[in-house]
């Protein structure tokens, strides 16, 4: 059996769909079999973050409808072995997904994978609902800002309240927390809220910080996932999120300043 | 063109709570009744004109032969506003209220007017409340969360957690946070006075006792931050340090 993991955020623009295939590249690379699910259906974009968009021919769409086959729709990742991509339908909207036929899919990828990632869209509708409803897990991406937090704070509270477990009684999804396009120069400046306050507001577990990083645009614009761009500090970042992920203990880097060498403070750079 | 002006917003439906005095009917005889309420009247209880006001005939032994419209009109001409009788289920009862101008009203928890779990308005953050404890009284033990609503109807309410900004809890009776205060907290929703709220840190959204109200940005710094219990006296609402 699978664990359904949703991506989730309630704001958009914080990185949900950066993080779904981050997360879902690394746990593949980890050999894990995993499937990442686009939910967005209508705006669709985890296809161009994966690099896979000219590969598309069926949809999540089509499978719920029937009108193809999850092994026609899944697309194989070609750098990543055991990573699969079910790209959303661009041509329709959210009311296409239905809870009987969401959870259809979800039953059959659970037989053949480890991880299903559900890349959910922003908002608090049907679609985030569809994505959110059958997960065992979350993962929360939020930005500090005022805003990005208190929308994540309206998403913990649904989690807890609208998925399955939830409504059959069972122990709410443990959200866990991951902050991303962190700016430690702009948390000393008092211009963005520090770690220490989004945790205290929204009070669940960190996974990972993702520092503000010019490797995330570009990775997105390439169709690589920024966790492949191993030199990179966000590439960093979300490997040692993965890791944590799957149990690993791993000290949180990035959440402060990094001290300029001699070279630099000379130079200024 | 003022004739096409967009009258969408003419209207406005809006939940508000409302304290009503009941006024109980003891006695059948319209004569004595009467009688009292200008002695009650007489003896100060000047207030009571202008009060909305509930009558209720549920212990009288014959509602049905009691004469309803003498009592209305002597209220009326004596200046208390009736807005309505208490509903006891008797159809032909409603129905004379009906012809009087005014409603058959349910008292809050009565009958099968009450839709089921109205306590919790929307979270289902908590597991339910333990069986052994008050149950006037509600346990929250996971953060509420920014668009949730929390409700102790008839009781206090106690979350052990932080109330996020967007959040709302309500109460009859005082709450508690052991946590931060970030949303809006509504004590005493039904009127009481008494009722205070308790919590470990004060930088709320919006706070409230029995109607009386203080926005976010009339809390001042002094106050924001700080372990404190908030009380109502007269008509202000008194922040003080725990």
């Amino acid at each position: 059996m699978a664990k359904i993991v949703v991506v989730t955020s309630g704001k958009g623009g914080v990185g949900k769909t950066t993080t779904s295939a981050a997360i879902a590249t690394g746990l593949a690379q980890a050999g894990h079999r995993t499937a990442v699910i686009d939910f967005d259906v209508g705006l669709r974009n985890l296809d161009l973050i994966m690099g896979c968009e000219r590969r598309v021919v069926y949809d999540f769409v089509n499978v719920i409808h029937g009108d193809a086959n999850l092994k026609q729709a899944l697309i194989k990742d070609k750098r990543v072995d055991d990573l699969y991509i079910l790209p959303a339908s661009q041509t329709r909207d959210k009311d296409a997904l239905t809870q009987e036929g969401v959870e259809r899919v979800l039953q059959e990828l659970s037989a053949d994978f480890d991880y299903i990632i559900c890349d959910s869209p922003a908002g608090i509708e049907r679609g985030a609902l569809m994505a959110a409803y059958f997960a065992d897990e979350a993962i929360v991406v939020t930005n500090p800002e005022v805003s990005s937090v208190r929308d994540s704070d309206r998403i913990l509270g649904i989690l807890s309240s609208k998925t399955r477990r939830a409504e059959q009684g069972e122990p709410t999804i443990p959200g866990r927390l991951l902050l991303t396009r962190y700016a430690p120069e702009r948390v000393e400046r008092g211009e963005m809220l520090s770690v220490d306050d989004v945790r205290e507001i929204l009070a669940v577990d960190l996974l990972g910080v993702i520092p503000e990083s010019k490797a995330v645009l570009s990775a997105s614009n390439a169709g690589v996932p920024v966790i492949m761009d191993v030199e990179s500090d966000a590439g960093q970042a979300y490997q040692d999120a993965v890791a944590r992920f799957l149990g690993e203990d791993r000290p949180h880097r990035f959440l402060t300043v990094p001290k300029k060498g001699l070279l630099g403070r000379l130079f200024g750079g | 063109m003022s004739a096409a002006r967009p009258v969408l917003n003419a209207l406005e439906f809006k939940g508000r709570m409302l304290t009503v005095t009941v006024l109980r009917a003891l006695e059948a005889d319209l004569a004595t009744l009467i009688d009292t309420l200008d002695r009650r009247l007489g003896e100060g209880a000047e207030m009571l004109r202008g009060l909305p006001m509930l009558l209720d005939l549920e212990a009288l032994p014959d509602a049905a032969g009691f004469d309803l419209a003498g009592l209305v009109d002597a209220c009326r001409s004596r200046g208390l506003s009736l807005i309505g009788v208490r509903d006891t289920g008797d159809a032909a009862l409603a129905a004379r209220v009906r012809d009087l101008g005014l409603s058959a009203v349910a008292l809050t928890g009565e009958g099968g007017r009450k839709p089921a779990g109205r306590s919790r308005v929307e979270s289902e953050t908590a597991p339910s409340p333990a069986p052994v404890q008050a149950a006037t009284s509600l346990l929250i033990t996971q953060p509420v969360r920014s668009g949730q609503q929390v409700y102790a109807r008839g009781g206090d309410l106690v979350v052990v957690a932080s109330v996020s900004p967007g959040a709302e809890v309500l109460a009859d009776g005082n709450i508690h946070i052991y946590g931060a205060l970030r949303g809006r907290a509504l004590a005493g929703v039904q009127g009481n006075a008494q009722a205070r709220i308790f919590c470990r840190s004060l930088d709320p959204e919006l706070i409230s006792i029995a109607g009386h109200y203080r926005l976010s940005e009339q809390v001042t710094d002094e106050e924001r931050g700080r372990s404190v219990q908030v009380r109502l006296d007269g008509e202000t609402l008194r922040v003080e340090p725990l």
